[in-house]
Parts: structure tokens; sequence; C-alpha cells
């Protein structure tokens, strides 16, 4: 697959385990239909991760239900989420409480 | 284990070994997805799923921000729709292309899937009966079987 910039990799991603200073975060919800490999290949196309951390953020997904994906400012969240939802699958923002 | 029927080929791109009879179903697709996406009602569980609500807690702004991205999200289904169709014959695709079949099917899996209200570890048996939800699962497992060496084959 094509190397996209990276963005944001540096910053740890889990379900409560973002920075304080930001206030808006995307959560991918699990569904039954998409492919486990899917997601993955999702997450790697859409934020550039890296394989490791795109399918530990797919497990959590399928494991626990939801995982946040990606955190910012209001709009670049909207963004993310228009991008996820075209790929088919589940998505919401929320300000980060 | 079956050879692979998309594999990313030596030249560039990917080449397909997809045999024709199997061609001939997913020549079905395109305009089945097109119909529903261009005049399917809103309320449809199924259109509800491909444009999902995007604030878990918040009727109205998930209303307009599906107002906002709608169109460009019809117009991009559609245009994947429009590629599958064109290259369903080919035996080789460019990167574009199979990520278009990609999207296409994807979208196909999740139209068939909230119809058949399927869970993770759903199985034949539990459609077995009627012969039209059959045909629907049956065709679900075959666009997964196919999807998964799609996706397999992008990240390769």
């Amino acid at each position: 697959m094509a190397q996209t910039a990276p963005i944001e990799t540096e910053r740890p991603v889990g379900d409560e385990d973002v920075a304080p200073e930001v206030p808006w975060i995307v959560i991918v919800w699990n569904d039954p239909i998409n492919l486990m490999s899917y997601v993955v290949y999702v997450f790697q196309k859409l934020f550039g991760y890296p394989r490791d951390k795109a399918t530990k953020l797919m497990l959590d997904v399928h494991q626990k239900g939801r995982a946040v994906v990606s955190s910012g400012p209001r709009e670049r969240c909207e963004f993310d989420v228009s991008r996820l939802h075209a790929h088919g699958l589940w998505a919401t923002l929320q300000k980060d409480r | 284990m079956p050879r692979a029927p998309i594999k990313r080929s030596r030249r560039g791109g990917f080449d397909l070994r997809i045999p024709a009879h199997e061609r001939d179903v997913l020549a079905t697709l395109p305009d089945m997805l097109r119909a529903l996406l261009v005049d399917g009602d809103a309320t449809d569980p199924v259109l509800q799923r491909l444009y999902p609500n995007a604030f878990t807690d918040d009727e109205e702004a998930s209303t307009e921000f599906r107002e906002i991205v709608h169109d460009d999200q019809l117009e991009q289904r559609l245009a994947a729709i429009d590629t599958m169709e064109r290259t369903l014959r080919s035996d080789h695709l460019t990167e574009d292309e199979l990520i278009a079949w990609l999207a296409a099917l994807n979208d196909v899996r999740l139209v068939l899937g909230v119809r058949l209200a399927v869970t993770e570890e759903a199985i034949p048996a539990d459609f077995a009966g009627d012969p039209e939800t059959e045909g629907a699962f049956e065709l679900y497992r075959y666009l997964s079987f196919l999807e998964e060496y799609v996706v397999e084959a992008l990240s390769s």
C-alpha cells in the first residue's frame, strides 16, 4: 500500500487516552459486517497509521465495542468522520470529556 | 488454499483471475446498488447505515452533518460503482480501479448485511428455508471472500 504522511502518529490513542487539551474525539463503533482486515486497511489509508497501530485500534473496536481513532479540532474530526462514513465504517465525533 | 483471485502484478496494478460465472454475479450488483442509492427511501435502515449519524446524542447536528456530506459521498459511491461496472470483465486493474471495486463491494456487503441482520457468527443454516434469503447470504459470503482478497492485494 502507498505510504501517506502520518497524521498524529506520535499521540497515544486509546479509549480514554487522549491529550487533555484536545477538545474533540472520533470514535469508531463495532459492527458485525465490516471485515477486520478491511477496517485495518481503512485506518492505515485514512490516518497513515502503521499496520501495528491500525491493527490494535481495530481489535479495540472489535473487542471493546469502540475505539478513539483520532482527535483534534471539531472541523478536523468532522472531516475524519465523513471519510470513515464514506468507507462504510460507523463513526461518531464528540467532545472529549 | 485456492489460488488468490486478485494479486498485485509485477508490471504494476493487479491481475484478476475471477471466473466468468462469478463476474456474471458481480455484474448484477451495480444496478442494484445505484437504484438504492439514487431512488431509495432515506428512512431505509440500509441508507441509514451508509449515512450514519455523526453524533450519538444530537439528532439535529447529525441531520445537518448528513445534509452537508451526503452529495459528495453519493458522488464518490456512484463513481466507484461506475468504475467497477466499466472494468468488470478486465483481467488487469489499476490500483485506483481496484480501490473502486473495494468501495463498491463493501457497500453491497453493508446493504446485504443490514437486510439480513447478520451477526459476526452468522452461518448459512441461520438463513435456510427462504430461497431468496439463502441466496442473499450466499452472495454476502462470496463478497466477503472476494473482499478479503482485495484488501490483501491492496495491502501487499
